[in-house]
């Protein structure tokens, strides 16, 4: 028997406990999931059965919501409807039993390309300003090493609509309000702390012995960083590169204040699919199961690495 | 004395001895070049996007600037901005919407979060599996989170109205979750307890499984009855993992903004304007800008002061 290791080796839940215990948690997880599942059956609803009361579990689909988030449409009288071509696609032929035609493509899809360079951007500079940091900080005597790690973190605590005031001053001095540019720095600047705190966790466990063996062997430090430790640092390197797309990808605060247009990204933009007469909830809902699905798969990437990555490090498994 | 010299002189004088370019060829860059080369981009890009703005903010709260009029003449007003912040009845009322909604959010998510926790680690088949679903909801973004939470609000035809008639035959035409001055708090709380339990949940669950068996062995060695061992070893090592849960969200929370900006914008009226909206309001609204830093400035420095004093505490209870 290996002993201590294993918590609660001896003293094992019993049978039945577990199984309450499981049933307990299950029906939270369901009714935790209730309100996801909604948006997603939304987004294949038509305007009328989203809502309808009692709400509709069983409804035909209908890609009304997808249609919508993707085109722009405009109404137009019966006859000149009557007297167009055929219909060239589904969607054409949706907005044409609404009496409107499809005037063009929506501002979705660069919002969303928008949020895709954004966030990677941001992510692949702060995961560069990052790793080289942290492994200063983990190798390296540095002068006040700890003010300046504790430095790092508090520029977290800072409420983003407060900094927002002077960088919007800032940027519209200097040009960089509205664009991509901009708002990668700023995502970098935010995410840099968690990057710096969360890598040099994991740069910790790297034994130094591999790279003082490397630099026995004639490496320079610099070799010694980008041969030994980079590749011994990957899953450390991949998981927090996550955290800071799922930071980035997520943002609101800045992006709402900072951006209105050529630089706006997807959160800002979904609460402002309206149709006539109000919010255009099925499309809303599409734009929004879009926008969710790629979280959803990096959830499941990181799960073993939530923890450190919600602590920033400070709890590890 | 010094006929005996001890090892590490010797070792020394050995370092010192070493060719000096065999020792270059070993270091390259010397390891504080390096140090200095890695650090500093960090350190500037901060300086340049969080330091300086943040300067510019204590400068700003001390005068009348309003940024929707570059042109006009900018004077220093002193510290009027901070009086009149600190006395103004809508910065209180902000105030004491967002300690309501503190109070409720972390209360709840605790209870919730370690139940939850303590459930799971009972170690049921299938545990890993539910503890991902669990965890969905911490990872979505906020503004969108608010967005589609105004729908499953919606007045008559929304499906939280709906499922709470369904659950307790109360009429679902009979009451408004937003659009109520007196069920809107309670709206962002239940969003924000939905999207965060998890995340408490998850922090009990390491600070369940970081307790050494050997313990509740003793324990049941002693015959300590289950209620004794939760009250006297569970709980009471658990605690530093809850406190650190509470500080984390309470951090996140005092900054709260995107959620219930899109959930209810602060309404109706102001029952639900917590601290970030009313300075969005200032600052993003009636452009006040100097007004707005100074109560920029303050939030920060409440926080600031709030989580040091806490972390005392947490660092009292850990090595109790």
């Amino acid at each position: 028997m290996t002993g201590i290791s294993h918590a609660h080796s001896v003293v094992q839940p019993s049978p039945l406990s577990q199984r309450v215990a499981g049933a307990i948690v299950i029906l939270y997880a369901v009714i935790t999931m209730v309100p996801l599942a909604w948006i997603f059956l939304t987004g294949f609803k038509s305007g009328p059965d989203s809502i309808a009361y009692p709400p509709k579990v069983l409804f035909t689909p209908s890609a009304e919501g997808y249609c919508n988030l993707f085109t722009t449409r405009s109404r137009q009288a019966p006859e000149y409807i009557a007297q167009l071509p055929p219909a060239s696609g589904v969607c054409d032929a949706f907005a044409r039993t609404n009496n409107m035609v499809v005037a063009g493509p929506s501002n979705y899809p660069p919002r969303f390309v928008n949020s895709l360079i954004i966030a990677f951007g941001s992510t692949a500079l702060s995961i560069v300003l990052g790793v080289t940091a942290a492994y200063a900080f983990s190798r390296f005597k540095v002068p006040a090493k700890e003010d300046l790690l504790f430095f790092i973190l508090s520029t977290r605590m800072m409420p983003p609509i407060a900094v927002a005031i002077p960088i919007y001053l800032m940027y519209r001095d200097v040009g960089l309000s509205d664009t991509r540019l901009g708002m990668i720095l700023l995502y970098t600047a935010v995410n840099v702390s968690l990057a710096v705190w969360l890598l040099k966790g994991f740069i910790d466990e790297i034994p130094r012995e591999y790279e003082e063996a490397a630099l026995v062997d004639g490496y320079t430090r610099l070799q010694a960083f980008f041969k030994v430790v980079l590749p011994q640092a990957t899953t450390g390197i991949v998981a927090t590169a996550i955290f800071c797309l799922i930071f980035a990808w997520n943002e609101y605060a800045f992006a709402v204040l900072l951006t209105s247009g050529e630089a706006q990204t997807a959160p800002p933009f979904i609460p402002i699919i309206i149709g006539e007469g109000g919010q255009d909830w099925p499309a809303v809902a599409a734009g929004s199961t879009l926008f969710l699905l790629p979280i959803l798969v990096f959830t499941v990437l990181l799960r073993k690495h939530l923890l450190r990555g919600i602590t920033f490090g400070a709890l590890r498994k | 004395m010094m006929n005996a010299p001890d090892p590490y002189v010797l070792l020394d004088k050995a370092a010192q001895a070493t060719p000096e370019p065999l020792a270059r060829r070993v270091r390259g860059l010397s390891d504080r070049a390096i140090a200095w080369l890695f650090i500093a981009p960090t350190i500037v890009l901060l300086l340049a996007i969080n330091i300086f703005p943040l300067l510019w903010t204590i400068w700003l709260s001390f005068t009348n600037f309003r940024a929707n009029r570059p042109n006009a003449t900018v004077v220093g007003v002193g510290i009027d901005n901070y009086v009149s912040v600190l006395t103004d009845p809508d910065v209180w009322a902000a105030m004491q919407a967002t300690a309501h909604f503190l109070f409720w959010t972390i209360l709840l998510q605790t209870m919730l979060g370690f139940t939850l926790a303590y459930l799971i680690d009972r170690r049921f088949r299938g545990h890993g599996f539910w503890t991902t679903v669990i965890l969905i909801p911490m990872m979505l973004s906020p503004a969108v989170v608010g967005n589609f939470w105004a729908f499953l609000y919606q007045p008559q035809i929304g499906l939280f109205n709906y499922a709470v008639s369904f659950l307790t035959g109360i009429p679902a035409s009979s009451f408004e979750m937003i659009g109520s001055v007196k069920l809107a708090p309670w709206s962002i709380i239940i969003v924000d307890t939905w999207m965060w339990t998890p995340y408490v949940m998850l922090i009990c669950l390491a600070g369940l499984r970081s307790i050494p068996g050997y313990l509740y062995e003793a324990a049941e060695v002693d015959r300590a009855s289950p209620w004794r061992q939760f009250w006297s070893i569970t709980l009471p090592m658990a605690l530093p993992f809850i406190m650190l849960a509470v500080l984390f969200r309470g951090i996140e929370n005092f900054k709260m903004f995107d959620m219930v900006n899109l959930l209810t914008s602060g309404g109706p009226g102001s029952t639900t304007e917590v601290a970030s909206i009313t300075l969005k309001r200032e600052a993003f609204e009636k452009w006040r800008t100097g007004y707005s830093s100074a109560f920029a400035i303050v939030l920060f420095v409440t926080v600031f002061g709030l989580a040091n004093i806490y972390v005392k505490a947490l660092n009292r209870v850990k090595n109790r």
